[in-house]
């Protein structure tokens, strides 16, 4: 197409001048300049619609008192967001939301990467093996957290039943504040770890073999041609699984709202010892009696610039990787 | 119909899906009212939990040829949340709605998004009423916002067997006279542990305990003009401290209600206890339906007390106000009040209904032929109202948490109280 498009184009510029009346050439010019516009539109009003115009009334109801039980708003400026930055309870839902990313996070990236090196050599059922790992991803994440939350439930559970066996104490999982991110990751590793095992896996089958080869010719073992031909030449596949999960794991919601042992309160915990960044934004909107929607917006606002700034930063570190060239 | 909100992480495609629901609802609406043939009518109710009504609905169906009710139930906390959400967009709400009491003040000052029912002869049920049910749900202005359903009037579910084990008496008279106050309540709880089977505590949840000892208070967290007196109400205080020696003295069991450890509770025995509204008797036979016979009911310490019950009523927004208003009528009437409660023990808010042969005599086979009814109804009559507020609910909440806390070992009493205060002083 653009092949057919170059010439025409060019015979337009230049005759242009000359006959500045031909109204057929002048559509046939609007049409080859506006033409792709059109065709790349639905997808850009849909996004206007519900992505960006949500995003920017946010921004507005961010600035004023709006209450969902009162039909009076008014503009009150940065109030809410100077409101938040001396709110503990934001502060204590922002350490607790990283914290559980660093737990689920670190582990679940190093796991994928070696499940996508075992699955890239000669195994039996192989096909076999690739999709069962996906299979967690499958499940309704609403599943996989009340099936966890029964798991690590203080009396009853699985997992205290097992410690049990070894005479070890049972935990109160869903208590202490460390214990409750240990069982919030571990939903999130189950779920996630095998996704992000498929993606390094394609990027692993696109890596040369001649690379592999001229590595063992140096006389690189199998652990060194991981180090220094896999990882390297995996370096953007790393970094959009990083950013990727930063994204998800800095809006973690639902795992921990189900965790709580009382249906609908989104305080995450008796001391809020799991209280992530979206339960803290759903409890001020939606799950207490408050219905604070200009606070609940500043809140999302600054989970945005949190998700930006904390990309960035993930984004430098990962790429300190040494690159493959 | 309506697109239902019961779960909230579901709720960006619920609103999506809400907006293309109602169009087509009212498209369809149109189409079929326009011949004006058939006064076929389908009305939503929407509760939370049990309300217990699928055979009224059946009678009413019956006797009213054309009407047909579906019921949404939900939890608590989500139903309250998509109402108020339903509310201020003008949109999706049920026909009848319920409304509980700790959400009843906050609904009421927004009268101007209910039908008022006096419109259909509600003042005319004032009389029938608990002065104080019905006056709980009649905004500033005088709307009649909601008409009553039931209240939780309390008293103490107990093990016999487990009373047995420790040595304790087991004949309700007698277990009544044993805790006249909390003080004693307490102190029974001592001498039960002292000779208790093994993992088994007194009482269940300190915040249960809590919530029973507060529902008795008046005034509690508000006082008449409307203020928040939580801080300085010594009655506040004072539930707080008997919840704190009942968890220092070892005989909670430290359960969050309502949680997974809590129903698998009722199920092993492993409390003796529970504060009791007239509606836990429904939960715990739900829970524990093998346990039956091994419960009986005594009566609660200290005074009478309103623990839950709630509210049936209609948004502005239903557009079958008038034969919602009748159906609601009949949901709230002496006898349906008086069939709900022996199907599933949510108690009559209405004297008549409360005073008649049928509850006053009413035994419960499950809580081993205890005089239900009127262990119940007594409570109901006698109990003084509380004053309600707007955040009544959040502050339940705040302590709850806080009384966790304590049980968890995560801050002392005194801390926690702080912490608690300072939540209190947040949410309004």
């Amino acid at each position: 197409m653009s092949l057919e498009l170059k010439p025409a184009a060019g015979s337009v510029r230049a005759a242009a001048p000359r006959r500045p009346g031909g109204l057929r050439r002048r559509l046939r010019r609007l049409d080859t300049k506006l033409s792709p516009y059109l065709y790349i539109a639905p997808f850009f009003v849909v996004f206007g619609l519900f992505g960006l115009f949500p995003l920017g009334y946010t921004a507005w109801v961010s600035l004023t008192d709006r209450n969902l039980l009162n039909p009076v708003v008014h503009f009150v400026g940065l109030q809410n967001y100077t409101a938040l930055l001396h709110d503990s309870y934001f502060w204590n839902a922002v350490e607790n939301t990283f914290g559980i990313w660093v737990i689920s996070t670190v582990p679940q990236l190093l796991l994928a990467l070696a499940l996508a090196h075992l699955l890239n050599t000669k195994l039996r059922a192989r096909t076999f093996f690739r999709m069962g790992i996906l299979l967690p991803q499958v499940t309704s994440l609403v599943a996989v957290a009340l099936i966890f939350t029964q798991l690590f439930s203080h009396d009853y559970g699985l997992f205290n039943y097992v410690l049990g066996q070894f005479g070890i104490d049972k935990v109160n999982w869903e208590a202490g504040r460390l214990s409750s991110w240990v069982a919030l990751s571990t939903m999130v590793i189950w779920r996630w770890t095998g996704y992000n095992a498929l993606i390094y896996l394609a990027a692993m089958q696109a890596i040369p073999e001649e690379l592999y080869e001229a590595a063992a010719v140096d006389g690189a073992r199998r652990w060194r041609q991981f180090i220094h031909v896999t990882v390297p030449m995996l370096r953007p596949t790393i970094i959009f699984t990083v950013i990727v999960s930063t994204i998800g794991g800095l809006q973690l919601f639902t795992e921990a709202y189900l965790f709580q042992p009382r249906p609908g309160i989104a305080t995450g915990g008796s001391g809020r010892q799991y209280q992530t960044i979206v339960m803290y934004l759903y409890e001020k909107a939606f799950g207490s009696t408050q219905f604070k929607f200009g606070y609940a917006a500043a809140i999302a606002w600054c989970l945005v610039l949190l998700i930006a700034v904390f990309s960035l930063v993930n984004y430098l570190v990962v790429s300190r990787i040494r690159s493959a060239e | 119909m309506r697109s239902k909100v019961k779960h909230p992480w579901r709720r960006r495609y619920i609103v999506v899906a809400a907006l293309v629901v109602v169009g087509l609802a009212g498209a369809a609406y149109s189409a079929a009212a326009a011949p004006g043939t058939s006064k076929a009518v389908t009305l939503t109710v929407d509760v939370f939990g049990n309300f217990g009504y699928t055979d009224l609905y059946k009678q009413y169906e019956q006797s009213h040829p054309g009407v047909t009710i579906k019921e949404d139930t939900e939890d608590y906390a989500p139903h309250h949340t998509s109402l108020a959400q339903h509310l201020a967009t003008g949109a999706g709400a049920d026909d009848i709605v319920a409304i509980e009491v700790g959400f009843i003040a906050q609904f009421a000052a927004q009268s101007q998004n209910f039908v008022d029912l006096s419109a259909y002869g509600a003042k005319a049920m004032k009389g029938k009423y608990l002065p104080w049910k019905y006056e709980q749900a009649v905004s500033r202005n005088g709307a009649v916002v909601g008409l009553g359903t039931d209240v939780g009037s309390l008293a103490i579910c107990y093990r016999k067997d487990l009373f047995a084990k420790a040595g304790l008496p087991t004949n309700r008279t007698a277990v009544s006279n044993l805790w006249p106050t909390w003080q004693k309540f307490l102190a029974v709880g001592k001498r039960f542990q002292a000779k208790a089977p093994k993992n088994v505590k007194f009482i269940d949840s300190g915040s249960n305990l809590y919530n029973a000892i507060i529902a008795q208070q008046n005034p509690a967290y508000y006082d008449k003009a409307g203020n928040v007196i939580v801080s300085t109400s010594p009655k506040v205080k004072t539930a707080w401290n008997l919840t704190m020696q009942a968890i220092g003295s070892g005989t909670d069991a430290g359960l969050s209600a309502f949680s997974n450890d809590w129903n698998t509770g009722f199920k092993k025995g492993t409390f003796a206890t529970v504060t009791c509204p007239a509606w836990m008797m429904g939960y715990i036979q739900g829970q524990a339906p093998k346990t039956a016979g091994k419960w009986d009911i005594a009566a609660v310490p200290g005074g009478g007390g309103n623990w839950g019950g709630s509210f049936l009523a209609i948004p502005k927004q239903s557009s079958h106000a008038a034969e919602a208003a009748d159906l609601l009528k009949f949901l709230t009437s002496a006898s349906s009040q008086a069939l709900v409660f022996k199907q599933t023990g949510n108690l009559s808010s209405q004297t008549a209904v409360l005073k008649s042969k049928a509850v006053q005599g009413f035994k419960n086979a499950f809580f081993s032929n205890a005089p239900v009814g009127q262990i119940f109804a007594t409570s109901a009559l006698r109990l003084t109202p509380q004053i309600l507020g707007p955040h009544q609910g959040d502050f339940q909440t705040a302590a709850s948490n806080a009384i966790q806390r304590v049980e968890q070992h995560k801050q002392s009493p005194a801390k926690s109280w702080t912490q608690f205060l300072k939540d209190v002083a947040n949410a309004g």
